[in-house]
């Protein structure tokens, strides 16, 4: 639907490390957004968990920005890469969160983030013509697929709450 | 001559104060819409006013950097054309819902529209009055059927687009919260064009309409192209579903300017008149 801006397009080297670190810190905001929310509404697990992710996330940026080295990758960052529909791949989708939302629906969320990273790497591995994006690209993946089994680690300490999960015993409906 | 050029970005039009929305409300999308439009345009945070009614979008003032004016029930495009005539060089954003700005700022919809002063009207359509628990609004299904409204009101909604229309607004579209990039856009291109700005954000209540979460799947790009013909304009809105996303009409009307008359009072006499 969104007519711009679209995924952006990788070229060389310092556009990939551009998009890999935009992706990062996107997801920093999102979580950083998604706990302030939680702080609000009192869930402060919650609020311990999306503000743990922010970091991980915020190291990792921090990790292509070294990798980057004397490149400017944050203002080519700013320049390049925006995302269709607003939504880079490991920005958690605000519309799924909810004010009594578990640990295992957080972690749901990251994962679905984690995955999508790992696709959009993925997608430019299998269509890059230039040997040293391929390269780094595969990093990734292989990071981001690390990602992903850490998150399904970590959903065995927190299993799917029950259907009644959502049950408030002083709902906001109070006029139903 | 030294002028500095500033740019920004999203987080300077940021304040500190934190949303109370409820988690998973479209409005959290339309404020990143906001900063993202505001960073487009590169208007300094000082020069922009947000001006809003009473509602949980009218809350989105304090959430900004900007100049902002919390005001009365349904009030906020009297508050805004006024700030705007007196004031041509700030631009001015109204932010309002279908309850404040469709029900009891419904008049002032009218003749905003048909003053066209050079500003944009910003409505976060939700069919739903959310900040006092879920009373059926101006945009409600006649068939929803609640303890507040039961077997459903079974009154025809109101056409915010085709109101808009008919009254002289100068540029209408819509927009899903959802995608805050392409309702940034065009929140950029109401800013821009002269004239009165129609932008309605169909924006989900996640709380009291859980229903809207299916509105992601129900939009859709409109599928013609803008135009600036009323006639053509009338016909596709009378038959729009509703969820038709983008820029619906341009128009070409010259914005409102008061006239200089001759009983024009002196702004400064007027002062000494409130002097204690």
């Amino acid at each position: 639907m969104s007519k711009s801006p679209s995924t952006p397009k990788v070229a060389n080297l310092h556009d990939l490390l551009a998009v890999a670190y935009q992706i990062e810190i996107d997801a920093v905001d999102r979580y950083k957004l998604l706990a302030d929310q939680m702080e609000t509404h009192n869930n402060p697990e919650l609020v311990k968990i999306f503000r743990d992710l922010a970091r991980a996330e915020g190291i990792h940026g921090e990790e292509i920005r070294r990798m980057a080295g004397d490149f400017d990758v944050v203002a080519r960052a700013r320049e390049m890469a925006k995302f269709e529909k607003g939504e880079s791949p490991e920005e958690a989708d605000l519309g799924s969160a909810h004010y009594m939302m578990t640990p295992w629906h957080a972690l749901q969320l990251s994962l679905a983030g984690e995955e999508r990273a790992l696709a959009y790497f993925t997608s430019i591995v299998e269509n890059t013509k230039d040997p040293k994006v391929k390269e780094l690209a595969s990093e990734l993946v292989e990071e981001e697929a690390e990602h992903v089994q850490l998150v399904h680690r970590l959903l065995r300490k927190y299993p799917k709450p029950g259907e009644n999960w959502a049950d408030d015993l002083d709902p906001p409906v109070s006029q139903e | 001559m030294n002028v500095e050029t500033r740019a920004f970005k999203q987080a300077d039009y940021k304040s500190d104060v934190k949303p109370i929305w409820c988690p998973g409300c479209g409005d959290y999308h339309v404020l990143m819409s906001f900063t993202r439009a505001f960073a487009q345009l590169g208007l300094p945070p000082e020069e922009i006013v947000v001006v809003s009614g009473i509602g949980c979008s009218s809350r989105i003032p304090a959430y900004t950097n900007c100049y902002g004016f919390h005001g009365v029930h349904g009030r906020s495009l009297a508050l805004a054309a006024g700030l705007k005539v007196t004031r041509p060089d700030l631009t001015v954003v109204v932010a309002s819902g279908d309850g404040d700005g469709y029900s009891i700022g419904g008049n002032h919809f009218l003749h905003a529209c048909r003053r066209n002063v050079d500003m944009t009207y910003v409505v976060m359509d939700n069919h739903i009055y959310g900040m006092t628990k879920g009373q059926p609004s101006p945009t409600t299904e006649p068939e929803f059927d609640t303890a507040l409204s039961p077997g459903g009101t079974k009154v025809r909604p109101f056409h915010p687009l085709v109101v808009a229309l008919a009254s002289g607004a100068n540029f209408i579209a819509r927009c899903f919260s959802g995608d805050p990039n392409h309702t940034a856009d065009i929140l950029a291109e109401a800013i821009k064009h002269p004239g009165f700005s129609f932008v309605e954000i169909l924006s989900p209540c996640v709380t009291f309409r859980p229903d809207e979460k299916a509105w992601k799947e129900q939009v859709h790009a409109a599928p013609v192209t803008e135009t600036s013909d009323q006639g053509k304009a009338a016909r596709r809105l009378m038959t729009d579903d509703g969820f038709n996303i983008g820029i619906l009409y341009r128009g070409t009307r010259t914005p409102y300017q008061p006239a200089a008359g001759k009983n024009d009072v002196d702004l400064s006499a007027l002062e000494k008149d409130f002097e204690l």
